[in-house]
C-alpha cells in the first residue's frame, strides 16, 4: 500500500501564497475596519498596506518550526458577538478555505495548538475558558480575535465581563477590528504558525 | 368592532377601576398587582394579543414593571404598569400567559423581585456556579464596575433533572462546542437514544448590556446596540435609534425611511443566507453549505462596498443615516440583490430535489402551531408552526406602511418548514428592496435629533423575529434604563419543546433550524 503521508512529504508540495489579488474581492476587506461611524470616503484597504495583526508585549512568539504546515486550532467564544462568530465560520468556507494552509479545526482543546479567543471573556465563560487553554499540550498559543476581547471593547471591564482575554490566559497574537473579517483571523492564525511576520508579508503581498 | 374598541370596550366596563390613557397608539393602563394575571390572560386569550415584554425599571419608590402587549392586527400597543415597593411580591402571569416565563426569570435574578407562584425562580441569568446569592445588578445601588463573581463558588452545583428512569443520563453539550457553535450549554436527557427532555442553558455569554449601558451617552449606547448581537446590528440599532427619535419627537425624512427599510431587509437575507449556510452544514450536506456561504459571503462583501462594513455597523444613527448612499452605490446594491436572488433560486431547487437532505428535515424538530402559541416564538420560527406574526405588519413602522411585506407562513413547524419560511422571506425582502429603491425619494438622509429626556418603546422585526427596545434618557441626556427584549430570548424558551422525541445526532440540525443567535439572546 502507497504510503501518501510519507510521498507528499517528500514532494513537499506547499499551498499558493496568499492572498493574490483575486483572493480578496471588493468588500472581504471593509474599510471601516471597527465599525464606527465615518464616510466609506477612502474607499477600500489596499492588501498591499494591510497587517490585520500584532504580536502582544509578552507574546511567546510563534510555534515552533515543526508546526508550520499544520496547526490544529480549537475556538473559543467567551462572550463574542454574533458577527465574529458568522466570520469564524467563514474562515473554512470556500471563499477563504483555511484548510489549504494546513489549518485544522480540532473537537477538543486537547489536540490544540492554538487557541482562537473571541469576546471580552464573560463571568461564566471564564472557567470553560482557562480549562480549555490548560488542557491543551505544550507548546501552546493563543490568539485573541476582536476588539472585545483585546481590551473589552465597548463592553469594557465590568461585573460581567473580564475586559478581554490577557486578563485570564496568556496572550500571544490579537487580530483587531469589529468584527475581523475572515482574512484577518487567517492571517492572525498564521502569525501563530510562524508562517508569517508583519515584515515579510509586507515584502510579499 | 376593532381589537382598539374591544380593548377599551374592556378596560373601561369589565375593570371599572383601571385608569386608562390613549396615547397615540398606545393605550396605557394603571393596574394593581392583584389584578394583572386576569387582564393579561384576557388580552392574550380573548383579544388576541401578543406578549412583548416586561420593562421593570427602579424609581425613588420602588419598581415600576411594565407589561407591553399589542393588538396583532390593529397597530396598538397595550401597555400596563404596576408599582411594587420594596419587599413586595409581584403575581406571576406566566402560568396564564407561559410567553412571560424567561421574562419573569429574568427580572427576580437581576432585580431580586419575587414573583408569587412561579414554579422556576433563580439560576438564570446569574448562573448559581460562578454568581454568589443575594445579588442584584440591575438595582441602582449596584456597581457596574465592581465584580463580584467568584468562580468555584458552586463546585456543587447540578442541573435539575427531568427524567428520573434508571440508567438515563443528562448529556451536556456545550459551553465550548466541538465546532463554532456560540457559548451555551443544553442538557440532553435521555435513555439511550431519544432525546426525552431537555434544558436551555443561557447567559453563559451575559455581558450585562442593558446595566453597563446606564450612565452612558445615546451616542455610547448605539455603540453597544449594533454589538451586543453583532449578526443583527442593523436591526437593533434601528430599534434603539428609533427609541430616542421617539423621545425626541424626531421626524424622518421620507429618504431615511425607505433607505433604513433597504438595509434592514439587505441583512434580513445574508441572516438567512447564513442560517440556511448552517442547516445544510448540520446534515453533513457540504457542498450546499459552501454554496450557501458563498453566497452569505457574497452579501457580506456587498455590505462593505455600500457602507464600508460587512454588518452594516455605523450606518444608522438617531434621526437617519450617518450618510447618504451614492446613486453608484445604490446600483451596485441593486445588481447584487438581483444576482444573490438568482443564486438562491438556483439553491433552492437544489435543495428540495435532494431527498437524502429532506430525509434529515422533514418532521425534524417539530414545533406545533399550539406549542408555538403557547410560548409566543416570533419571526420565521413562528412562521413555519402557523403563527403569522410579523411586526412589519402588525405594528408598521418605516416604510413599511405603505411597503407592507409578504408574510410567508407554513404550519407544519418542521425544520423543512423553516428552511421554506427562509427562503421565502429572501425572495419577499428582494422584491421590497427593488420596489423601495426603484421609487426612492429624494431629499435629506437625516433630521436633527438632539437627546431629549424621556421614555419611548419602540420595535423592529430582526431577522430572527420581533424585538423590542424601550429607553429611558434622563435629564442630562444620558441612558437611564435600557430594555432590549431580543427575538431569541423568545425563540430559546421554546427550543426544548422542538427536541422532544428527537435522536441526539438530530440536535444539531434542529438547533440549526432555528437560526438564533446566543448573542443576541443574552446581551
Amino acid at each position: 500500500m502507497a504510503n501518501w503521508t510519507l510521498a507528499s512529504l517528500v514532494r513537499g508540495i506547499r499551498t499558493a501564497r496568499w492572498p493574490r489579488r483575486d483572493d480578496l474581492p471588493p468588500g472581504a476587506i471593509p474599510a471601516r475596519w471597527h465599525g464606527l461611524v465615518a464616510t466609506p470616503a477612502e474607499g477600500e484597504r489596499s492588501i498591499r498596506d494591510a497587517v490585520w495583526f500584532a504580536a502582544t508585549p509578552t507574546s511567546r512568539g510563534p510555534l515552533p518550526r515543526r508546526f508550520r504546515h499544520s496547526v490544529h486550532v480549537r475556538f473559543v467564544d467567551a462572550g463574542a458577538s454574533g458577527a465574529l462568530i458568522s466570520e469564524v465560520r467563514l474562515l473554512d468556507a470556500p471563499p477563504y478555505n483555511m484548510h489549504r494552509f494546513g489549518i485544522f479545526v480540532t473537537a477538543t482543546p486537547r489536540d490544540a495548538d492554538v487557541l482562537l479567543v473571541g469576546g471580552p471573556v464573560t463571568e461564566a465563560m471564564r472557567e470553560p475558558l482557562r480549562k480549555a487553554y490548560e488542557a491543551m499540550p505544550g507548546p501552546k498559543r493563543v490568539v485573541a480575535i476582536g476588539d472585545d476581547a483585546i481590551d473589552g471593547g465597548v463592553f469594557g471591564k465590568s461585573f460581567a465581563s473580564a475586559g478581554g482575554v490577557a486578563e485570564v490566559i496568556p496572550v500571544d497574537f490579537v487580530v483587531p477590528g469589529c468584527p475581523p473579517p475572515p482574512a484577518a483571523i487567517i492571517q492572525g492564525l498564521l502569525a501563530a504558525a510562524g508562517r508569517i511576520t508583519p515584515q515579510a508579508f509586507k515584502e510579499r503581498v | 368592532m376593532s381589537t382598539r374598541a374591544a380593548l377599551r370596550t374592556f378596560f373601561g366596563t369589565g375593570h371599572p377601576g383601571l385608569a386608562v390613557r390613549d396615547v397615540g397608539m398606545r393605550l396605557s393602563v394603571d393596574s394593581a398587582p392583584a389584578a394583572l394575571p386576569d387582564i393579561a390572560a384576557a388580552l392574550m386569550h380573548e383579544h388576541g394579543c401578543g406578549f412583548a415584554t416586561l420593562v421593570v425599571e427602579e424609581d425613588a419608590t420602588g419598581f415600576v414593571a411594565r407589561y407591553f402587549f399589542y393588538a396583532r392586527d390593529d397597530a396598538t400597543l397595550i401597555e400596563m404598569v404596576t408599582h411594587a415597593p420594596p419587599g413586595t411580591e409581584l403575581p406571576a402571569i406566566s402560568d396564564r400567559v407561559h410567553a412571560a416565563d424567561w421574562h419573569e426569570r429574568e427580572v427576580e435574578d437581576l432585580f431580586g423581585i419575587r414573583f408569587s407562584g412561579h414554579p422556576f425562580l433563580g439560576d438564570f441569568v446569574l448562573h448559581d456556579q460562578v454568581w454568589p446569592e443575594g445579588i442584584t445588578p440591575m438595582r441602582r445601588e449596584f456597581d457596574a464596575s465592581v465584580r463580584v463573581a467568584q468562580p468555584g463558588l458552586g463546585e456543587d452545583w447540578r442541573p435539575r433533572r427531568l427524567l428520573e428512569e434508571e440508567g438515563s443520563i443528562a448529556f451536556p453539550v456545550g459551553p465550548i462546542w466541538a465546532d463554532y457553535n456560540e457559548a451555551g450549554l443544553w442538557l440532553l436527557e435521555t435513555p439511550g437514544e431519544q432525546i426525552y427532555a431537555s434544558q436551555t442553558r443561557l447567559f453563559y455569554k451575559y455581558r450585562g448590556v442593558e446595566k453597563i449601558a446606564e450612565g452612558r451617552s445615546p451616542a455610547g449606547g448605539l455603540l453597544l446596540a449594533e454589538r451586543f448581537s453583532g449578526c443583527a446590528a442593523f436591526a437593533h440599532a434601528w430599534a434603539y435609534c428609533e427609541a430616542l427619535e421617539r423621545i425626541a419627537g424626531c421626524k424622518l425624512p421620507p429618504r431615511a425611511r425607505a433607505l433604513r427599510t433597504v438595509f434592514a431587509e439587505l441583512e434580513r437575507i445574508r441572516y438567512h443566507a447564513a442560517t440556511i449556510a448552517e442547516l445544510a452544514g448540520a446534515t453533513s450536506l457540504a457542498v450546499g453549505k459552501s454554496m450557501s456561504q458563498e453566497i452569505e459571503e457574497r452579501m457580506l462583501c456587498l455590505s462593505a462596498q455600500v457602507c464600508g462594513h460587512r454588518f452594516l455597523f455605523g450606518l444608522c444613527v438617531p434621526g437617519g443615516l450617518a450618510w447618504d448612499p451614492a446613486t453608484a452605490t445604490l446600483a451596485t446594491l441593486r445588481a447584487g440583490v438581483t444576482d444573490a436572488a438568482k443564486e438562491f433560486a438556483k439553491l433552492e431547487r437544489l435543495f428540495v430535489h435532494t431527498s437524502s437532505y429532506l430525509d434529515r428535515i422533514e418532521e425534524m424538530g417539530t414545533l406545533k402551531p399550539d406549542v408555538a402559541t403557547l410560548y409566543g416564538v416570533v419571526g420565521p420560527v413562528a412562521r413555519a408552526s402557523g403563527r403569522s406574526v410579523d411586526l412589519r405588519r402588525s405594528l408598521p413602522y418605516g416604510a413599511y406602511a405603505d411597503h407592507p411585506p409578504e408574510v410567508p407562513c407554513e404550519i407544519e413547524g418542521d425544520a423543512y418548514a423553516r428552511l421554506r419560511v427562509y427562503f421565502a422571506e429572501i425572495r419577499a425582502s428582494t422584491s421590497l428592496i427593488q420596489a423601495l429603491l426603484g421609487e426612492l425619494p429624494d431629499g435629506p438622509v437625516a433630521a436633527e435629533c438632539a437627546a431629549a429626556p424621556g421614555t419611548a418603546l419602540a420595535w423592529v422585526e430582526a431577522p430572527a423575529g420581533g424585538t423590542f427596545h424601550w429607553l429611558r434618557i434622563d435629564d442630562d441626556g444620558l441612558i437611564r434604563r435600557w430594555r432590549i427584549a431580543p427575538p431569541g430570548f423568545r425563540n430559546w424558551h421554546a427550543f426544548h419543546r422542538a427536541l422532544e422525541g428527537a435522536a441526539f445526532q438530530d440536535f444539531h440540525i434542529i438547533m440549526a433550524s432555528f437560526g438564533l443567535s446566543v448573542a443576541e439572546s443574552d446581551r
